[in-house]
């Protein structure tokens, strides 16, 4: 078995334990992408001289034995979404080819101080707009589980990395889902932490109030591990909440322990029905039943605001991201398109907008312009706003029922490339569940549940935990995880990638 | 189209004035509003920059808690309700030198609303509403070069400079100002000024409208006298001095009534004004429906000022600069007019220093108006960097009354101060100014003056006290000024057996 099959944190080991390199570990994981990116197309950018560089130094580091965190040498990749100086970042667009940060995002700079070594940037859904990965603007990523199918989005790039084992741990941006919905596609686990507990600085931004940052990684411990690196308060983001969260590693590695006596899980009542395909209801039934017989308590609660999700998402999230994207006027930064004749700058506005910009794009940002504009804000965004407030409510009563809530993560498996990529509503049905907790502010994670029995593809279960409850999350996606290994006999991993060739 | 001014009097026997104004002032605070970029004026274009004031992608603003205290202060300076919750919002729209392409500021929830100001002119006293006073960012600045007019249209390229871009603007609305009638540009300028010395007061503010960290928008429209109902404003933008304020009142007033005497209609836009003409010109059209798509500024959390800080800055604003004038007026025994000019001067903080130390106010006011004034125009300086301290007036002073100079000599010793060349002692040393009270050289030249002019002794005895001035005068010219006159005086009428 090669390390790049071992989890972040079994390599954290290793390297304490003096059993590897980082350099070695860092080569490893750069071989598997240069073996298998041109297939993936998961990574937009790989930087192997400056992993290597930053694994040499972790490994002089830990030779002078100077205090290291945890996961110091352990390789990480970084979603195109988050400033990273001296690394393009294009936010899978082609309006910002070419744009080289100078400056870097918090959580990278908190990555870089950790000494974890940078792989590259992941490619992702052209500002993170939707749920198959099929809108970066440099081309669709592909599943590792199956080449001809998508892998889940925004964050295709980042869980397919992972789950292709050419990271052990990646950043991904979850807006309505593109962290937990990405993971459930490809039998990944990926975490939306609680709103405002790792900073946004540094994301380019969809929609502020709703963007996260978290991890992408294959086992709940690693993403604790990861959370625990990246989150704390920013004064440098206003959002940022002063209080830490922390005890996530803590409560993965008691979860796994496998008792969840006196833990009460509730049902989502209004995240059920035909919208969810057969296959994966009956992972996720087996998956209630795994919890139970750990000894929680399960019951069935309702959410009514939740059926207004979806709406009061498609409202919000364009209205933002239209101010968001305004910037990008082609004069100090990234494409720049000069039409033929005597253009005036609005005429070079236009044309670099027309061709730097997707479909996908440019419908949101005319939504979302619609949606703000005089006469139309009470009607549109200021109704969804409502149904925001309402579902915080919602959230709230649930809570004083239950510790966590817990639904499917998708309502469907991983379908097949250019399925739906011309049908927007397909696709924005697809983060039916885990949208909610974007609304909120909560903390979702999801975790692989098994297998479809129709098609072999990976399914997820989403737990949703209230705000700064995050380690809830890594307690009872520990224990299930734990179980559902046992049953399996190992982690479900990507069969093509899951042996060495 | 000719455009027809109606003269202002002619236009103010037919229409009723209503104004409205909007001032802002760049607060001094340390660092930019959103972000930790200095904010000193004059730099190197682009050097106060970073990826928040840039609007790089990904980066984000946290408010600057200073220019919130300043917003505060200024708000309960002008008598208006604080709010307890408010938030920033994002105003979109295009502007070539604004880095984000949206402005952030306040919307519907600024921090300080319905306040007032009285304004005196003329000895009426106006009341101005202040519907609200909220914050924002200022924009980066433009400089358009190879074109003749230095504006855009005709230029060959453009530098934008984004030192400016990000720093703290509060914006200070009235509500309409109506009933000013031919007091109007007076009123407006009054306002102005009176709002400038506010702000000098709170000290939040460089205030130097040279400078542009207070201008003012003019917005002004026209109803037929007796109709209770506003007409369509203009909006005449930026105007950068407190005569441009009072001008462009004036102007506009003009033009409205040209249009609206000839049937024609006001068009809503903005205007900029002319320093050298005194008139406006057409900026862009602006209607009312201009879509501005505002919604809460999602990356910052809504500002929240606790009842017990907003106390606490209410109990530490400075004395309201009206009632501090009025009271130093009447302490110091001032006409108006003496009044006017101290504070025009800039004097009043001088002048009560002074005082402090001991000077009679009257003569206080005659070093710094009468004196010290003339000597900061030449030299293009404000009062207070003349060179010359409060505390060296009432030394100068002192050395008066002692009689070691008098007044006269006492202007030389001021010229030595701002020369440096060191304690109005050491200036009366080096210049040798010191007064000759000596009666033997002062018996001398009276002898001399008395001698060589016997029509003028003759004028004297015979009741004509007056010409003693022109003895006196001989003898200050024989003595270099440093003749000490009450004693050349006594030792005239002894001469003469008048005393």
């Amino acid at each position: 078995m090669s390390w790049i099959h071992t989890t972040a944190a079994e390599q954290a080991a290793a390297l304490a334990a003096g059993e590897v390199t980082s350099v070695e570990l860092t080569q490893a994981h750069l071989d598997q992408i240069a073996a298998t990116n041109g297939e993936l197309n998961s990574f937009l950018h790989v930087d192997a001289d400056g992993a290597l560089a930053q694994a040499a130094a972790s490994d002089a580091r830990r030779a002078a034995g100077a205090p290291l965190h945890e996961l110091d040498g352990v390789p990480i990749a970084i979603k195109d979404v988050l400033a990273t100086e001296g690394l393009p970042t294009t936010a899978g667009s082609k309006i910002l080819e070419g744009w080289i940060p100078p400056y870097d995002g918090t959580v990278t700079a908190k990555i870089k101080a950790a000494g974890l070594p940078i792989l590259g940037k992941t490619n992702m859904d052209e500002f993170a707009m939707g749920s198959a990965n099929e809108n970066s603007a440099y081309g669709p990523v592909k599943n590792p589980w199956d080449h001809t199918r998508i892998p889940g989005g925004s964050g295709g790039g980042s869980a397919a990395a992972v789950s292709a084992f050419q990271a052990p741990l990646a950043i991904g941006s979850d807006t309505g889902g593109s962290i937990r919905q990405p993971g459930a596609m490809t039998g990944t686990v990926g975490v939306k932490p609680t709103y405002g507990s790792v900073s946004r600085y540094g994301v380019i931004a969809l929609a502020n109030s709703l963007d996260q940052l978290g991890p992408v990684t294959r086992t709940v411990l690693d993403s604790a591990l990861l959370q625990e690196l990246i989150g704390g308060h920013d004064p440098l983001d206003s959002t940022s909440v002063a209080t830490a969260v922390t005890g996530l590693a803590d409560a993965a590695r008691q979860g796994a322990a496998g008792d969840l006596a006196g833990v009460r899980i509730g049902i989502v009542k209004e995240l059920q029905g035909d919208a969810w395909s057969a296959p994966v209801v009956e992972r996720f039934d087996e998956s209630i039943e795994i919890l139970k017989g750990l000894g929680a308590e399960v019951v069935e609660v309702s959410l009514p605001s939740f059926v207004h999700a979806m709406a009061a998402y498609y409202l919000i999230l364009p209205a933002e991201c239209s101010s968001n994207l305004a910037k990008f006027d082609a004069m100090r930064y990234g494409l720049r398109v000069t039409p033929e004749g005597d253009p005036s700058a609005e005429d070079v506005m236009k044309a670099s907008r027309d061709a730097g910009f997707g479909n996908e794009v440019k419908r949101r940002i005319l939504i979302g312009t619609y949606a703000l504009s005089s006469g139309y804000y009470d009607a549109y965004y200021g109704q969804a706003q409502k149904i925001r407030t309402l579902i915080i409510e919602d959230f709230k009563k649930a809570f004083e029922q239950v510790d966590v809530l817990v639904s499917p993560t998708a309502p469907t498996t991983a379908w097949a490339l250019g399925e739906k990529a011309d049908d927007p509503l397909a696709n924005y049905l697809q983060d039916l569940a885990t949208i909610p907790a974007n609304l909120a502010g909560v903390p979702g994670i999801s975790i692989p549940s098994g297998v479809s029995s129709a098609d072999g593809l990976p399914t997820g279960i989403q737990f949703l935990a209230p705000v700064l409850e995050d380690a809830r999350l890594y307690r009872v996606g520990a224990a299930l995880e734990a179980a559902l290994t046992k049953q399996w006999g190992a982690a479900i991993a990507a069969p093509a990638y899951a042996k060495e060739a | 189209m000719t455009q027809t001014i109606v003269p202002f009097e002619k236009a103010l026997a037919a229409y009723d004035p209503a104004m409205g104004l909007e001032v802002h002032v760049e607060l001094n605070t340390n660092s930019k509003m959103f972000c930790g970029c200095p904010t000193e004026f004059g730099a190197e274009p682009n050097t106060q920059v970073c990826p928040t004031c840039l609007g790089l992608p990904g980066a984000m603003p946290v408010v600057n808690g200073k220019a919130v205290e300043s917003a505060i202060r200024i708000g309960l300076a002008l008598n208006c309700e604080i709010a307890e919750w408010c938030r920033f919002a994002r105003k979109n729209y295009f502007y070539p030198d604004m880095p984000k392409n949206f402005q952030t500021s306040q919307y519907d929830e600024p921090i300080a609303f319905d306040g007032w100001m009285d304004v005196e002119v003329e000895g009426e006293t106006f009341r101005v509403e202040i519907e609200r006073a909220h914050m924002e960012e200022d924009t980066g600045k433009s400089t358009h070069v190879g074109g003749a007019t230095g504006r855009i249209h005709g230029a060959e390229y453009s530098l934008v400079d984004y030192n400016r871009a990000g720093i703290p603007l509060i914006e200070i609305v009235t509500r309409p100002i109506l009933g000013a009638g031919e007091k109007a540009p007076a009123v407006a300028r009054a306002y102005v000024a009176q709002l400038r010395d506010l702000i000098v007061a709170l000290g939040v503010s460089d205030a130097r409208m040279d400078q542009g960290s207070i201008r003012a928008d003019v917005n002004l429209s026209l109803a037929p006298k007796g109709s209770d109902r506003l007409g369509t404003r203009s909006e005449t933008k930026n105007v950068n001095s407190l005569r441009s304020v009072e001008r462009a009142v004036r102007f506009e007033i003009g033009r409205h009534a040209g249009i609206l005497d000839a049937g024609g209609s006001v068009v809503q836009e903005t205007r900029h004004f002319h320093e050298d003409t005194g008139e406006t010109t057409s900026g862009r059209e602006k209607s009312d429906a201009e879509d501005y798509r505002y919604f809460p500024e999602p990356d910052l959390v809504p500002v929240a000022p606790s009842r017990e800080w907003v106390e606490e800055l209410r109990r530490t604003l400075p004395e309201n600069p009206t009632a501090r004038k009025a009271r130093l007026q009447a302490e110091y025994g001032f006409t108006d007019l003496e009044m006017r000019d101290v504070w025009a001067a800039g004097a009043l903080p001088l002048i009560e220093a002074t005082v402090a130390e001991g000077v009679a106010p009257q003569a206080a006011r005659k070093w710094w108006v009468a004196e010290l004034l003339r000597r900061a125009n030449e030299a293009g300086v404000e009062l207070a960097e003349v060179g010359v301290t409060p505390a060296q007036v009432a030394a100068v002073q002192a050395l008066i009354d002692a009689k070691t100079i008098n007044d006269k000599l006492a202007r030389q010793v001021f010229d030595g101060l701002i020369a440096g060349e060191g304690t109005p002692e050491e200036v009366i040393e080096k210049r040798g100014l010191a007064l000759v009270s000596d009666d033997g050289p002062l018996i001398a030249a009276i002898d001399d003056a008395l001698a060589s002019q016997p029509d003028l002794v003759e004028k004297i005895k015979g009741g004509n006290m007056g010409a003693i001035g022109a003895i006196m005068g001989a003898v200050m010219k024989a003595t270099r000024g440093q003749a000490d006159a009450g004693r050349a005086r006594e030792l005239i009428l002894e001469k003469l057996e008048l005393s």
